[in-house]
Formats: structure tokens, C-alpha cells, sequence
């Protein structure tokens, strides 16, 4: 078992014969990813890699090869749009990996797909993977190993420095998810720590937090209200500057919220196991398994 | 980007938000002209991305164009909170029956813009919501169908009791909210929002915020950015497509992917030292983001060590390498480097480094250790 993406997962690439697209639509097959579909208008009927059916449109391929899940690469200025033409073929888990949407789009994408009861992880993020089953998105596989441990996070490079530090110690994952970076995303932590709590091949989760917003208070609130596995969790950013954006776009302390130290300490008041550096998350795991 | 107060009045007006006329100079005779064709008292206000502009001594009231002009010659070129004045605007002093505040921000808990209105206008708002938040009346504004007139009329019943005037706040409200999503505001404030002792409703300083991944389709507000109230260093770094924030440190620090880039910072500190900058050179395999990014770092003289910390996933460890071989060939470093890859190419890159008589390691914490002592040892 694992979150969100398995074995079964049959993956639609919107943008799959673009620069980005196919590089990681490439590594997603090596990986074993079922890619089911491509979509980029106006290259329908060709197949990618001589294998893969691209489409021209998003309700062309639902119906060809049925895919549940879609992974979105296209660029910046045309992603909110392809979320919107993804929700509406009905496709039930959308990942926008996609860096740069204007967050006043993501204001009008979250109702359209939220009435439609479909999940949205990211954008601004890396991707899923469930080690040795599925990888949507761009988290390296070979970094990743099968295992029991679930890790969410904001982050790219950085989940991958403590998924490293994981498999380097015999920690293996059940999933990792890359909720994004971004002030308005379409999964957050609580979603994510629901999924982890309800999967049995779970036993315990990483959430790697950063500066910005109230999301890890509030995933620390319901840590201590409705999860019985332990929780280790990293807070990037303690050195951050306020008002500055600190790359990601949600990145940010407003005012005098948001800072690192405000969530460590909601994080510990709720009984989270706190990394004080990357390196510390397997001896902290050590300790609560 | 944060534009600048007259830059966003104008943007207001040309919605048909009422506010006094007015006009920026960048000279003192500028200055005189505008107060001679304005009439009476003017009020001269400079034009920097800073708070606090009054306290400063950025704001001045003027009763005479002469007097204007002696002002004027003070407040431009003089410095506030380290950026240089270059324009002021100047407007005429107005008479105020009431002040109140009006904004929009797009709030991340309900992932919808926020109309937010207080009958306590004229002051710090943060310092408002943090007293006093039951003065403070909010609504999260339904994008799909966007403020609707008997939203806006509720919340100016919170400012007004004139229903004259509260048709006009409401209808301002209105325009406003067409405004942020007309410039990809991700905020947009009037404060404060005065009356006139005529009973006219009026907009007296507006602030507004433009979410930077909105500028590639708002042309006409990217070129609005005014590059003199930035650090050169960042300017720099983001012609570059680099993401640079300078600090006051002495570890410069290098990094790829926004979370390890902080976290690379908070481990400085952790092991006693303070990052001087943070760096992401994103997540492209480019040897010249590194180049540039080696440039900017370097340039900066309070650098007493260089730490490179690279975790390859799309970023190729051998690219970077290939970056900082070619780099110090060009600019001979004059400061110590310590150098992080792990990951895609890892062993291609440590190959291309010790040819060039680099070494490196594999271990984020050796690589913050070293460079944190590195940094002390030269400072000593």
C-alpha cells in the first residue's frame, strides 16, 4: 500500500513533448510508471518514444486510455488551464509540477475542482513517488527505496536530502509527496497526514515545513488531535529574513507571522519530534518507532 | 514587486477610485511648478519601498510653493532606511473628517482574495489586527462570482453610517477588487480612506503589490519595477534568473532548490556561523547560473568563505562543477570554498573538480562545518 499513486496508476503527461515534459516522462517510464497518454494540441496521433499516444486534448485520451491520474508540465502561463481542462475530463488526482502560477489563477482553480471532488497536489512541487511502485513527477527514484516511512513535504532539493538520509539508514518509504511551495496548493499537510495515518503500510511520517502561513500549526493541531502514528518534522528557514520571499513564493513571513520558530514550537506542542537539522531525522526516528 | 505610492494612484484613478490630484517630481523646481498649479497647502511624501516615511522626516506639509521648493531640496536625495529619495510626490493637504482602511490581500487559509475594512484608518494595520482584531471586518470574496454589491454595502456600513457615503465606499470597493486581479495584485490597500468635510469619499494612499509570477503577462507593470530602490547585487542575480537575497553574514552560500538553500543557512547558524546570503540557482543544469552566481556572492567583500551545497536530482552535479571550474578560472577566488555534491553525476563532477585542483565531499554537514571554520579563520 502506499498514498495517492500505486502499482495500478495509470498516468496521463499534459506538455509530454515539451523540454521538460519529456525528459521526465522518460525517467517516470524507466522508473515503471504505467504512462498511459500524452497530451500536447495540435500532436495528436503521433506516439511519444514510439510507444506513448498523445492526444490533442485532455478528453481524448480520458477516453482512449483511461487514465486516474495526470501530471502537468506545462509552462507557467498556460498551467492554471490545464488543471481546469484535466478537472473537467474527470480525472480524479492531478499533479501540477509546473513553477510560477500567478496565485490570483489558483484563487479560481481551487472551487472549479474542489466542487468536483477532485485532489490537486501542487502546484510548485516535485511530484509523488511511491518507492518501487509509481513516481509522478521529478523526485529521483534512485533515491528512494521501499519502506514504511511516509514523508510530505513543501520542498524539492530538501526532501530529497532527508529521503537520502532515510534510505542511507535503512529507512525506506511508503510514499513521499511534494505538496509545493506556493501560498494557495492544492494538497496540504493535513490531507497528506490524513492519507498516511489511513494507510497501513505506513508506521511513521516526515513533514518538512517551511517559513509562511499557518499550514504546519494547523497540521500540528490535528496531529495531536487525530493521529496515533509518530510525526518527525523539520522546519526550513529559521535564518530567514521577514518580508523577503525566500524563493519559493510562499515562503514568506508577513508581519510577525509565519516564522520558523512560531511553527517549531506548534510542531513540539503537539507532540512532534523536531529536527533541529536534516541529519536528525533518523536518530528522532529512531527514537519514536 | 512593490510599486510605489504614486505608481499605484495612478492605477486607482485610471479605475475611478476618487483621490486628490496630484503629481511626482524628481526636483525641487519640479516640485514648485506642481504646488503653484495645485493652490494652497501641499503635502510632499517620498517615494521609497520603506515604512515609516513620515517618522523619517519623508513626509512634509508646505504652505507656499517657495516653501515647497526649500522642502523638497531636503526630502530628495536624503536617505530612508538605507534607500536613496529620487521622486516625491506632492499633493494637496486635504481636510479629513474620518480616516478608515480598505484592502485586499489574497489570504492562504480560505484560497481567496480577503476584503478587509476598519473604521481605524490612518495607522499601522498589522498593529490594528493585533491590538484591537474585533475592529478589523473581514469577507473572503468568492472569486467566481467576485464582490458582490450587497457584500461590499455591508462591509461600508462598518465605516459609515451616511448611506451616501456608503454607496460611495462600496462602489470604491468594487473598483478595487477590480484592480487586483486587473494588475495581479496579490495586495491592494487604501490606507487611510478619508472623508472630506463635504462628506466626499476619497482614497489618500494606496498600496499596492504585484505577485511577481503575474509580470510576464502585465508587461505595462513589469515596467514599473524601479531597479534604484533594490540591492544592486539582486537586481543582478534576478537578470541572471537567480534567486538572491543578501545578508549580513560572512558564509556565501550557494545552493539549489529554495528549501535546502534555507536550510544550508540555518545550519550555518547552527554550527555558529551566519550565511551572508541566500542563493538558488535553481533547478536547471546550467554551468553559467553557476558563473553568475559565483559573481554575485564574490562581490560581495564581507564573503569570508564560499559553500557550495548541491543535492543532484535535474540539477547535474558535473554541470555545476563544470560552472565553478570555469568560474575561478575567470575570477581567481580570493576567499576559501568548500564544496557539497551529491547525486545525479556525482562522480563525473568530483572527477572534473580534483583535475582542477578542487576537492569535495558528499556530506551536507562536513561541507557547513568546514566552511562555518573557514569563514571564523579568516575574520580572525
Amino acid at each position: 500500500m502506499s498514498v495517492f499513486i500505486n502499482k495500478d496508476t495509470r498516468l496521463l503527461v499534459q506538455g509530454i513533448t515539451g523540454r521538460d515534459g519529456s525528459f521526465h516522462t522518460r525517467q517516470m517510464i524507466a522508473y515503471g510508471t504505467q504512462v498511459v497518454a500524452g497530451v500536447t494540441p495540435g500532436k495528436g496521433g503521433q506516439r511519444f518514444e514510439e510507444k506513448v499516444p498523445v492526444f490533442n486534448t485532455v478528453a481524448e485520451a480520458v477516453l482512449a486510455a483511461k487514465p486516474n491520474v495526470s501530471v502537468i508540465y506545462v509552462p507557467a502561463a498556460l498551467a492554471a488551464s490545464a488543471v481546469f481542462e484535466a478537472a473537467d475530463a474527470g480525472i480524479p488526482l492531478i499533479v501540477c509540477i509546473t513553477e510560477g502560477l500567478p496565485v490570483l489563477d489558483m484563487t479560481k482553480v481551487m472551487p472549479y475542482i474542489r466542487e468536483r471532488g477532485i485532489r490537486l497536489i501542487g502546484p510548485n512541487c516535485p511530484g509523488l513517488i511511491s518507492p518501487g511502485q509509481s513516481k509522478v513527477g521529478i523526485i529521483p527514484g534512485n533515491i528512494c527505496t521501499p519502506g514504511k516511512i511516509g514523508v510530505v513535504s513543501r520542498s524539492g532539493t530538501l526532501t530529497y536530502e532527508i529521503i537520502h538520509q532515510l534510505t542511507g539508514n535503512g529507512y525506506g518509504q511508503s510514499s513521499c509527496v511534494g505538496i509545493g511551495g506556493d501560498p494557495i496548493i492544492g494538497t496540504n499537510f493535513i490531507d497528506c497526514l490524513q492519507a498516511f495515518e489511513a494507510d497501513p503500510a505506513t508506521d511513521a511520517i516526515v513533514m518538512i515545513g517551511e517559513i509562511g502561513g499557518t499550514d504546519e500549526q494547523q497540521a500540528a493541531d490535528f496531529v495531536k488531535a487525530k493521529m496515533r502514528k509518530p510525526v518527525v518534522g523539520f522546519i526550513a528557514g529559521q535564518t530567514a529574513p521577514p518580508g523577503r520571499r525566500m524563493g519559493h513564493a510562499g515562503a514568506i513571513i508577513s508581519g510577525a507571522s509565519g516564522t520558523a520558530a512560531d511553527k517549531m514550537k506548534a510542531l513540539a506542542d503537539a507532540g512532534i519530534s523536531v529536527m533541529k537539522r536534516p541529519a536528525d531525522v533518523v536518530p528522532l526516528l529512531k527514537e519514536r518507532m | 514587486m512593490n510599486l510605489h505610492e504614486y505608481q499605484a494612484r495612478d492605477i486607482l484613478r485610471k479605475h475611478g477610485i476618487p483621490m486628490p490630484e496630484g503629481a511626482v517630481a524628481r526636483t525641487p523646481a519640479e516640485v514648485k511648478a506642481i504646488a503653484q498649479k495645485l493652490g494652497g497647502t501641499v503635502v510632499i511624501k517620498a517615494q521609497v519601498h520603506a515604512g515609516g516615511r513620515g517618522k523619517a522626516g519623508g513626509v512634509k506639509l508646505a504652505k507656499t510653493p517657495a516653501e515647497a521648493e526649500l522642502l523638497a531640496s531636503k526630502i530628495l536625495g536624503m536617505q530612508i532606511k538605507g534607500l536613496t529619495v529620487e521622486k516625491v510626490l506632492v499633493v494637496p493637504a486635504a481636510d479629513i473628517a474620518s480616516e478608515s482602511y480598505v484592502g485586499f490581500i489574497v489570504d492562504r487559509a480560505t484560497q481567496r482574495p480577503v476584503l478587509m475594512v476598519s473604521a481605524a484608518g490612518g495607522v499601522d494595520i498589522e498593529e490594528v489586527a493585533a491590538k484591537t482584531p474585533e475592529k478589523i471586518h473581514r469577507l473572503a470574496v468568492d472569486p467566481r462570482y467576485g464582490l458582490l454589491p450587497h457584500q461590499a454595502q455591508g462591509l461600508a456600513f462598518h465605516l459609515y453610517q451616511d448611506v451616501a457615503q456608503v454607496r460611495q465606499a462600496a462602489d470604491l470597493m468594487r473598483r478595487l477588487y477590480e484592480v487586483m486581479y486587473a494588475v495581479g495584485a496579490s495586495l491592494a490597500e487604501i490606507n487611510p480612506l478619508v472623508t472630506t468635510p463635504e462628506g466626499q469619499v476619497q482614497a489618500l494612499d494606496a498600496k499596492i503589490v504585484v505577485d511577481d509570477n503575474e509580470l510576464d503577462r502585465h508587461p505595462e507593470i513589469a515596467a514599473l519595477r524601479d531597479a534604484s530602490s533594490e540591492a544592486p547585487s539582486e537586481v543582478q542575480a534576478r537578470e541572471a534568473g537567480l534567486t538572491f537575497i543578501k545578508l549580513d553574514g560572512s558564509v556565501g552560500c550557494c545552493v539549489n532548490g529554495a528549501g535546502l538553500a534555507m536550510a544550508t543557512m540555518d545550519l550555518v547558524k547552527y554550527y555558529g556561523g551566519e550565511p551572508a546570503n541566500f542563493l538558488d540557482i535553481g533547478g536547471s543544469s546550467n554551468p553559467q547560473k553557476v558563473v553568475n552566481a559565483l559573481k554575485i556572492i564574490t562581490a560581495d567583500r564581507s564573503v569570508k568563505a564560499i559553500l557550495f551545497n548541491i543535492f543532484g536530482g535535474i540539477t547535474r552535479c558535473d554541470d555545476v562543477a563544470n560552472g565553478i571550474v570555469q568560474a575561478t578560472s575567470a575570477f581567481p577566488l580570493k576567499v576559501p570554498m568548500v564544496i557539497r555534491l551529491t547525486g545525479t553525476n556525482e562522480k563525473e563532477a568530483m572527477e572534473i573538480l580534483k583535475k582542477a585542483g578542487y576537492s569535495a565531499g558528499t556530506d551536507m554537514d562536513d561541507a557547513v562545518k568546514a566552511a562555518v571554520a573557514q569563514a571564523k579563520g579568516r575574520a580572525a
